[in-house]
């Protein structure tokens, strides 16, 4: 107790001068990412953003549908809401040469990536020809070819594992990043803070992003959370961490735009935390009792990032037809998808015991 | 043409609900996103959403009906630019209400069955519906009470709270959301937040936590959510609790369970089916306990509460809504380390546990059929095991086949096949085979699940083949 006493009482080695209250805070002692700004997209640039987080959201809610129908089974965790997160930071990546590796939220992620609806959705029914031959579902879809990495249903593995592709990165020289998503539940996980240490060490090109939906499941993030401003959470370990509205697309591109540039740079990995909102319960078996429906349709009134882009395209001279137009071949697209995989057949029997292992022994 | 609006399946083992408030009436207009209706499951009241836009013409299943089934028509949508009482009138009439306890109130959706997924879960749920296991072990003239798994679950735990100050319980989303599967359900309430703990998302940290208090000398209850999620904090089962009496000569214990779901659900997939029931059995230093009906889950929940020892406490999701009889009875504690014979026969010894048992009872009706007399044996703790029951049913049988919902490579299945062999060779008049899942991580595909776990066809088959039959 003593000596706890003295050493509390005498001066920490190497602080500054006592600061006087007010005083401007001292200067940074190591480098630190510009303040991002709000992407300048062109009507065109918008316009894709719009069109694609148009498609994650009709996708979901169909989705939603077939599993409503008993064509989608398990569990089946809704991307509504949160659609900016996906486009506005994978548009800064490039598709094949970046990593991205998320949980078993997965769906926005791969379309925001390019992979074709089709093949998500007829995993989703558990068909052939579904991204992982029906295999994996919902939680567990994977596209190499993208460098798409999943799709984990382990609360926060995706972080060590991105970490592991961020190491792939600089190993080979690539250039390329690694991207990885995760919940304000899974940002209290473990392995987290391992990966943290390690990725700043050795100053690993990756992005981490924590999709701040508020909730985990029914726990709010104050009720989990000592530190509940999650962008500090890899200040400890020097990684910079700078907090965005993840409803705004474009204020998630503008941040997008700095983590690139920091990361590739060589400069080693960066912590986004964006603020966003499921819209849907946790996954489709959650009666979501634990925040009020007018908590909800508040973000919906005032916050949905959809709407948000309709009406600056609007402002940008977008007419009612061209929009109109879009959610037409929106819907198309999405029906294609829900046809096909309805209709898709099941895997073949002998696939049960195929992919357990690569060689035969 | 109006959309359908379909009764939604909130889960793949869902096959009816109710409809218990509409949030909207006809004429009004919806977009994607309104919330419809609320629909009750045994589970949870959920909300519905609307995905299509335009107005609602007909509301043809009104609030407060059961039994909807899965897929029935609810309600007509009428699209954008037409006529809401013309799709309404062109609408089949609304169901009369009938009669409680028949056929379905409401007919069968014209467009599209309602979906049944075929899946292997759904087949182990039918196994357990459709047998009974004989009385569980009570003085007679007891009152008995019809309870499922998951209310016996929270009793034990309510009543050793009640009784222990020392005993709590923490995990995941345990206390305001009275557990992921409703298996807490009331305990915050009657025992408060300070015994009834919701944790962060932080498995290795509060297995940890929970094993250094119960060394402090408390009793903690460890929910995971699933046992998939256990593996982050095995370290502390194995490592820290199962090891701490021998590590100390006898000095320090380490009384505390850890308890939660375990085994395949309904199409979730390789990583979150998986039965550890071998895993944590073979360890020294631990308890392990897989009950399958609601009795013994409650009598051997509060003795594992009540142990001395590391308790890894095995449930089954697809058990949780089952209902047994459980013996009305102010303390209703049973021995650990005992199994039970549930079924009397004569010329061939099934052996199982959890969700297992179901499909051993289901084969040994349909093996009565063809003039096969099973005996089966719920083994309730895997670990100590009792030999002896086993044994002594292997004597007056002669023949074993073990029947396991998880991996037969190192399973319990394999234990059983060793202890046959080293202690009741003279007995056999058959090898013991195994039946169990495949040898595969579970697939999500409704068919490949379906082919990949335990089947009462298959033990049949093997009974037979070891009656030589
Ligand atoms: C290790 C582990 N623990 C628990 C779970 C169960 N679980 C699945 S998702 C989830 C909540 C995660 O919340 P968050 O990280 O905020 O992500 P969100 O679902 O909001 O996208 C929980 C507890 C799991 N899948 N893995
Ligand atoms: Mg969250």
């Amino acid at each position: 107790m003593a000596r706890a006493a003295s050493s509390k009482g005498a001066a920490p080695r190497g602080a500054a001068k006592k600061q006087t209250p007010g005083a401007a805070p001292p200067a940074p002692n190591r480098e630190r990412p510009p303040e991002p700004k709000r992407y300048k997209a062109t009507r065109d640039e918008l316009l894709d953003y719009y069109k694609q987080m148009l498609l994650i959201r009709r996708f979901e809610e169909r989705a939603g549908q077939l599993y409503g129908l008993g064509l989608i089974g398990g569990f089946c965790h809704l991307y509504i809401g949160q659609e900016a997160v996906a486009v506005g930071l994978q548009s800064a990546l490039e598709v094949g040469k970046d990593s991205v590796i998320t949980g078993y939220r997965d769906h926005g992620h791969m379309l925001a990536y390019g992979i074709d609806p089709k093949v998500i959705m007829a995993e989703l029914t558990g068909r052939e020809a579904g991204i992982s031959r029906g295999k994996g579902g919902s939680m567990h879809m994977f596209s190499v070819e993208h460098r798409f990495y999943g799709g984990h249903g382990i609360v926060g593995a995706q972080v060590a594992l991105g970490t592991g592709l961020a190491f792939k990165h600089k190993y080979a020289g690539d250039g390329g990043v690694a991207m990885a998503y995760f919940g304000d539940g899974a940002a209290n996980q473990g392995q987290v803070y391992e990966s943290f240490n390690m990725a700043e060490l050795w100053k690993l090109p990756i992005i981490y992003v924590i999709e701040n939906n508020q909730y985990a499941m029914g726990t709010s993030v104050n009720r989990s959370s000592a530190e509940d401003q999650l962008y500090r959470r890899g200040e400890s370990f020097r990684i910079p961490g700078i907090q965005v509205d993840g409803m705004d697309v474009l204020a998630v591109r503008g941040a997008a735009n700095v983590a690139v540039d920091w990361v590739r740079s060589g400069k080693g990995p960066i912590l986004l935390e964006l603020k966003t909102y499921r819209y849907r319960g946790h996954s489709m078996s959650d009666p979501a009792k634990y925040r009020s429906r007018e908590e909800v349709q508040a973000v919906r009134d005032k916050s949905d990032p959809i709407e948000h882009a309709r009406k600056e395209l609007e402002a940008m001279g977008a007419t009612e037809d061209e929009l109109k137009a879009i959610d037409q071949q929106t819907k198309q697209v999405v029906v294609e998808a829900a046809d096909f995989a309805e209709q898709a057949p099941e895997p073949d029997a002998s696939e049960l015991y195929t992919d357990v292992l690569v060689g035969s022994y | 043409m109006p959309v359908e609006l379909k009764m939604p399946a909130l889960s793949p083992t869902m096959e009816e609900g109710t409809l218990a408030k509409w949030l909207v009436k006809e004429g009004d207009t919806v977009k994607s996103g309104d919330i419809l209706a609320e629909i009750e499951t045994d589970k949870a009241t959920m909300e519905f959403e609307a995905v299509d836009e335009g107005t609602i013409a007909k509301i043809l299943v009104p609030e407060g009906t059961d039994e909807v089934k899965v897929g029935a028509v609810i309600a007509l949508i009428a699209a954008e630019g037409e006529d809401a009482s013309a799709a309404a009138a062109a609408s089949p009439p609304a169901p009369a209400p009938a009669p409680a306890a028949e056929a379905p109130k409401v007919p069968a959706p014209e467009s599209g069955e309602p979906k049944q997924m075929e899946t292997g879960a759904r087949d182990l749920v039918a196994s357990v519906a459709r047998t009974e296991v004989a009385d569980p072990e009570v003085p007679a003239g007891t009152e008995m009470v019809k309870q499922t798994v998951r209310e016996a679950l929270r009793d034990a735990m309510a009543e050793e709270m009640r009784t222990d100050e020392r005993v709590f319980v923490m995990g995941e989303e345990v206390a305001e959301y009275q557990g992921a599967y409703k298996v807490t359900q009331g305990l915050l309430e009657e025992f408060g937040d300070r015994r009834v703990i919701d944790t962060p998302i932080t498995e290795y940290g509060f297995a940890g936590l929970g094993a250094g208090a119960a060394m402090g000398g408390l009793k903690p209850v460890i929910e995971f959510m699933t046992f998939n999620f256990a593996m982050q904090a095995i370290d502390h089962v194995i490592n820290s609790a199962a090891k701490t009496n021998y590590m100390s000569g006898g000095q320090m214990r380490c009384p505390i369970v850890f308890r939660g779901p375990n085994g395949a659900a309904a199409r979730v997939g390789a990583q979150h089916s998986q039965n550890y029931g071998p895993w944590y059995a073979a360890v020294p230093g631990l308890i392990v306990i897989a009950p399958y009906s609601a009795a013994d889950a409650k009598g051997l929940l509060k003795a594992a509460i009540r142990c001395e020892d590391p308790v890894v406490f095995l449930e089954n999701e697809l058990l949780y809504g089952h209902s047994f009889e459980v013996p009305k009875l102010d303390d209703y504690v049973l021995p650990i380390g005992k199994a039970r014979v549930v079924r009397e026969g004569r010329d061939v010894t099934l052996v199982s546990y959890s969700i297992g048992v179901g499909v051993a009872l289901d084969a040994a009706e349909r093996l009565a059929g063809e003039g096969i007399d099973a005996e089966v044996i719920d083994l309730r703790t895997l670990r100590p095991l009792d030999k002896d029951t086993v044994l002594k049913s292997l004597k007056k049988t002669n023949r074993m086949v073990c029947v396991e919902e998880g991996w037969p490579v190192c399973s319990i299945s394999s234990e059983l096949a060793a202890v046959a062999m080293e202690e009741g060779f003279d007995d056999l008049d058959a090898p013991v085979l195994r039946v169990t899942d495949e040898d595969v991580p579970l697939p999500y595909a409704a068919n490949l699940e379906k082919l990949a776990l335990v089947k009462a066809e298959d033990v049949v088959e093997a009974a037979k083949k070891v009656c030589y039959r």
